[in-house]
């Protein structure tokens, strides 16, 4: 049961062949023996997971039962869920009982699915190893001693080790595809404006965007339907039509024009990667797709322009928390200053402050020009590279991640070195692009992640290209040793 | 460019984020590596090239000025750390 994707349990369920009910329990139980391991839940939500499974189950008895009916996701704790602790994996909103739900989670509710829990990741989604949740850092299914990367690392780990069929994230400089990559699973940024943000904790406004984690691009594909289109409620969602994800899914290859940035493929690349990527970018070429260099000369300045962008979006958005109207205050406040002061000092972590602190510079009187104005330059930059790069190819493609999964511990002593991570994702969220990264190859025993861009609302081309690859390949069938069986 | 004690003693006071004494240096030098990181932009010749704000380039939608949004005060207040007569209640701010 625990090895079938999210299509196949859509089959099992229309069949008869089990009871949303039972292939609810059944996902709470292993929740229960296994995620001690993984520490992929923050909060399980086995009450409301149980009565929600019983209504599809009569939904599906009244012969109402949509695609989606009575199949278990699980939500990253970014996304507000009324009635249900949504912490960001932060102190400050460790007793936050969200009031109201988050588009996306109405959508998953409204096309009948059943949440199992909240999962975790870094705190406010800054981190790409999951290691600074106020809860203890997920571990990574394939060896536990290692980061599932993040910030979406507990849904990445919990679909890896077949704690839930899929699991939404949120990817704001690769936020969903590392992970996706250091845990060997699917997963798909979006184009911003493409999934409402509404009721999604804010970090960087003008680059979050939330999309599916999961087992393959099929999977993705059945997810992305529920959670896309247009919100009111979300002053950057698009008004765009969605199309049917699922329909193009085995569009042929043939004549697909794949571009290789050189800029992606240099001394920082691990050679295993590097090796793995073009082993796959081979497999396209037997697909009937055409393979040639090109170029994004300005890659190297996305990790400097996202640290100015996102902190400065970061410090504006987190000034919300202040210890009066929901989450975490201090105790005894001498004076309102006081108050927010401590209730802040104490209830955020390090690297959440760091974060702040850095934007509060980047944006202080005398120094806006100097590193905001000249960040969101840079960006225009970024985006031109792509722009001029997608005019020729269809997809672009490349490493996810310069390494495989690193240990925990490895790199939290140096911010910087941390952000390095995330040198081949940064750059899509500075253009608003949407990227996949998908399992290609393993390197002593991790796996390792190719990323696909494509243009702005090409997700279905995206899906289709990965898809076609897992319909060749076998490497996103992989499963951890530790959770065979 | 490196910080001095005193930048971030500022800084965090803008931010409004008390940091303790022991904790000044560290992040006065994790602070100082970011800052040299970022700084990379300067050689950046960037003259004529219009900011984005926004990848799609879009602007504000507006909707009618309807009443839309009924009065959920008590859900909303429900999570507040102190509340009283359906006001936030904070320490005492004018003497």
């Amino acid at each position: 049961m625990f090895d079938k994707t999210l299509a196949e349990l859509a089959g099992g369920l229309a069949a008869g062949d089990f009871s949303s009910v039972e292939l609810t329990r059944s996902y709470l139980d292993r929740i229960k023996a296994e995620d001690p391991a993984y520490n992929s839940y923050i909060t399980v939500t086995e009450e409301q997971a149980l009565a929600q499974a019983r209504a599809a189950d009569e939904l599906r008895a009244a012969g109402q039962a949509q695609v989606f009916t009575g199949l278990p996701v699980a939500h990253k704790d970014i996304f507000c869920t009324q009635g249900v602790r949504t912490s960001c994996a932060s102190r400050i909103l460790d007793n936050f009982i969200a009031p109201y739900d988050a588009t996306l989670i109405r959508k998953f509710n409204d096309a009948g699915a059943v949440m199992l829990g909240k999962t975790n990741m870094d705190e406010f989604a800054m981190g790409s190893s999951n290691e600074s949740s106020f809860y203890g850092p997920s571990r990574n299914p394939w060896d536990v001693e290692r980061v599932p990367g993040g910030s979406s690392g507990g849904s990445a780990a919990a679909v890896a080790a077949r704690l839930a069929p899929a699991a939404t994230g949120t990817d704001t400089g690769g936020s969903i595809r590392q992970p996706a990559a250091l845990c060997g699973i699917t997963g798909l940024k979006p184009t911003y404006g493409r999934v409402s943000r509404y009721g999604m904790i804010a970090f960087a406004s003008s680059l979050d965007q939330a999309g599916p984690m999961a087992r393959s691009a099929e999977d993705c594909a059945l997810m992305l339907g529920v959670m896309a289109g247009f919100d009111p409620l979300d002053s950057t969602s698009v008004e765009r039509e969605v199309p049917d994800y699922s329909l193009t899914l085995n569009d042929s290859l043939e004549g697909l024009r794949i571009g290789l940035p050189k800029e992606y493929f240099s001394a920082d690349l691990n050679p295993a990667i590097a090796e793995q990527v073009q082993h796959a970018v081979r497999e396209f070429e037997k697909l009937g797709a055409s393979v040639k260099e090109i170029s994004l000369p300005n890659t190297g300045l996305a990790v400097p322009a996202y640290y100015i962008i996102a902190p400065a979006e970061a410090s504006s958005n987190l000034s919300r928390f202040d210890g009066v109207r929901y989450g975490y205050r201090c105790e005894d406040p001498k004076d309102l200053e006081d108050l927010y002061k401590r209730s802040r000092g104490e209830g955020f972590g390090d690297e959440v402050k760091r974060r702040i602190m850095v934007g509060t510079y980047a944006l202080s009187a005398g120094y806006y020009d100097a590193y905001y104005r000249k960040a969101q330059q840079v960006r225009r930059l970024i985006q031109q590279d792509f722009i001029c790069a997608l005019a020729d190819v269809d997809v672009i493609m490349g490493p996810t991640t310069p390494q495989p999964a690193f240990r925990l511990g490895e790199k939290t002593s140096d911010p910087v070195q941390m952000y390095m991570e995330d040198i081949y994702t940064l750059a899509l969220n500075l253009a608003g692009l949407p990227g996949m990264s998908i399992p290609c190859g393993q390197s002593n025993g991790l796996p390792v992640g190719l990323q696909i861009i494509g243009d702005y609302f090409s997700e279905a081309k995206l899906l289709n290209v990965a898809h076609r690859f897992q319909q060749a390949t076998d490497w996103h069938k992989q499963a951890p040793a530790s959770v065979k069986g | 460019m490196a910080l001095e004690r005193s930048d971030v003693e500022k800084i965090a006071h803008l931010a409004r984020l008390q940091i303790r004494e022991d904790e000044i240096p560290g992040y006065t030098g994790t602070l100082s590596n970011i800052l040299a990181l970022v700084d990379q932009l300067q050689a950046v010749d960037t003259d004529g090239v219009e900011p984005m704000s926004h990848p799609l380039d879009a602007v504000q939608r507006l909707r009618a000025d309807d009443v839309t949004e009924p009065d959920q005060r008590e859900n909303l207040q429900s999570v507040a750390p102190a509340v009283e007569n359906g006001l936030f209640l904070v320490p005492k701010v004018i003497e």
